[in-house]
């Protein structure tokens, strides 16, 4: 039993990120173990729309009133949205992190290589119990 | 400096915390909570709004007594204490005969002694420097530290939430003024101070009593929105007053005189550092402590550089986005040139330059009785 929740329907970073495929895009955010770890998130810098993103390079930045830390990017793809909520209320990523996605972006030909290197949500919720230890 | 190889050390509240949910961090040698569940955010609005309580027994308390203790106390800091009446509570430094500074401390005039509160990180540090300058003046100095637990209660509130507990009538206790009395039925040293902007106590009693006190302000301010916070929003809530962080804004490589601590000074008496400074007020500080502003947003945090026109112009010494007021801002050492207010400076954040500007310190301003 974790302490922290998941998305059934998303895949799982070790850095954190999760990515969910939603038809034809793939959207990220950062887990409920994140913003848990991050505290309260005070600002989010988020990639340009029409920037290229890379499997495991950085692609954002969260802040919190902790730290800045970066948001790798689980997947490879084109940014076609950036979630325009996060200007202003980014704190809405500690309240509902599955929700509150920072980026979609339109995968790339690596991408079923890419999620199936991912951790699915049971995997990935003994992972972030582990880590809080 | 010897602390950072020992176990870290535990306040008597420590087990108390963990069962409210504290996030445990080593800070300044000691196990202190950096948050509880309600998160930074909730705990700071708390004192800004209501009430919060602080577990602070990490701060060092020297007690000062003797012949001398006057004397003595009025050559070694800053401020005037003949200004002091008993039982009158004021902010002072401790300066190196350079004018950088030692420490930033707190003084109580008592009954026939001294009470001095100092910075946990300090307290070795403070207590030998404070016995090396004591030589020749007939005093005794003791670090009552152990013995004795500290709190803070800060917030509007918090006068309505001790006076359930306390004979005392604490309507007229004005600020930066103490008073000894019981707290819960524990004798206790209550100072109308605090570190937060806000106007609130800091309570000092015996140390044994220190989960008893703790649970029953928390009871006594249940239904008037009292938190219990934690060190991030001790620090939030320290930074929108401008009021200075030992290790930040203040330590031994920087001068009074540019961290704009003019206001605690008393020209008018010797002290230890006062040449120095001196001279540095006839010809002005290079550099000064400025607040700013971020134009573009980002968080602009402890160590990030500040550049002029692309020129590297000093470095952030505290920075964050503001819980009360809802914008990014910092403190910065910058040359004196760029401290006027209006200047436009850059921070360089994570390598990106950033737009920001200069503007009137203290971003919040202190709402004391």
């Amino acid at each position: 039993m974790s302490q922290y929740k998941v998305d059934a329907d998303a895949r799982y970073a070790k850095s954190h990120e999760w990515a969910r495929k939603e038809g034809d895009i793939v959207v990220v955010g950062i887990s409920d173990y994140a913003q848990d770890t991050l505290s309260d998130v005070v600002y989010v810098e988020l990639p340009a729309v029409g920037s290229e993103v890379v499997a495991g390079k950085q692609a954002a930045v969260v802040e919190s009133v902790k730290a800045a830390e970066d948001v790798i990017s689980p997947v490879s793809g084109k940014v076609v949205e950036t979630n325009s909520q996060l200007a202003d209320t980014p704190e809405i990523v500690n309240g509902d992190p599955y929700g509150s996605w920072f980026y979609k972006v339109e995968p790339g030909a690596n991408i079923d290589a890419e999620l199936a290197a991912l951790m699915d949500a049971d995997a990935y919720a003994t992972f972030a119990a582990e880590s809080a230890h | 400096m010897a602390k950072a190889e020992q176990q870290p050390l535990k306040t008597p509240l420590y087990d108390s915390h963990v069962e409210m949910g504290g996030r445990m961090v080593e800070f300044a040698g000691y196990l202190l909570p950096v948050q509880y569940p309600t998160g930074p955010t909730l705990e700071h609005a708390a004192v800004r709004n209501a009430a919060g309580l602080f577990d602070i027994d990490h701060m060092g308390q020297f007690e000062l007594t003797g012949p001398d203790a006057d004397l003595f106390l009025q050559y070694i800091q800053v401020w005037d204490i003949d200004q002091m009446r008993v039982l009158d509570a004021h902010y002072s430094l401790l300066l190196y005969s350079d004018g950088t500074v030692v420490d930033d401390i707190f003084l109580y005039r008592l009954p026939e002694r001294w009470f001095i509160a100092v910075n946990a990180s300090n307290r070795a540090k403070d207590f030998a420097w404070l016995e090396a300058n004591a030589l020749g003046f007939d005093v005794t100095l003791r670090d009552i530290s152990d013995e004795t637990c500290m709190l803070a209660l800060q917030g509007p509130s918090a006068e309505t939430i001790l006076q359930r507990l306390t004979p005392a009538d604490l309507s007229v206790i004005a600020a930066r003024t103490a008073v000894e009395t019981t707290l819960d039925g524990v004798p206790a040293l209550f100072g109308r101070t605090g570190y937060t902007g806000e106007d609130g106590f800091e309570l000092y009693f015996p140390a044994a009593n220190a989960v008893d006190v703790w649970n029953a302000i928390l009871v006594a301010g249940k239904d008037d929105g009292l938190l219990a916070c934690g060190l991030a929003a001790r620090d939030s809530l320290r930074f929108e007053a401008c009021l200075p962080l030992y290790g930040h804004e203040i330590d031994a490589t920087t001068y009074a005189l540019e961290a704009r601590m003019n206001w605690t000074i008393a020209w008018n008496k010797e002290f230890v550092g006062r040449d120095a400074l001196l001279k540095m007020k006839l010809e002005g500080a290079p550099r000064l402590l400025v607040g700013f502003e971020m134009v573009e947003k980002a968080v602009a945090r402890e160590h990030y550089h500040v550049a002029s026109a692309g020129v590297e112009a000093g470095y952030v010494t505290s920075g964050m986005k503001s819980p009360t007021l809802d914008k990014f801002l910092g403190m910065a050492y910058v040359p004196a040139a760029l401290s006027k207010i209006g200047t436009e400076i850059e921070i360089l954040v994570r390598g990106q330059p950033k737009k920001a500007v200069i503007v009137k310190r203290p971003f919040y301003k202190p709402r004391y009785k």
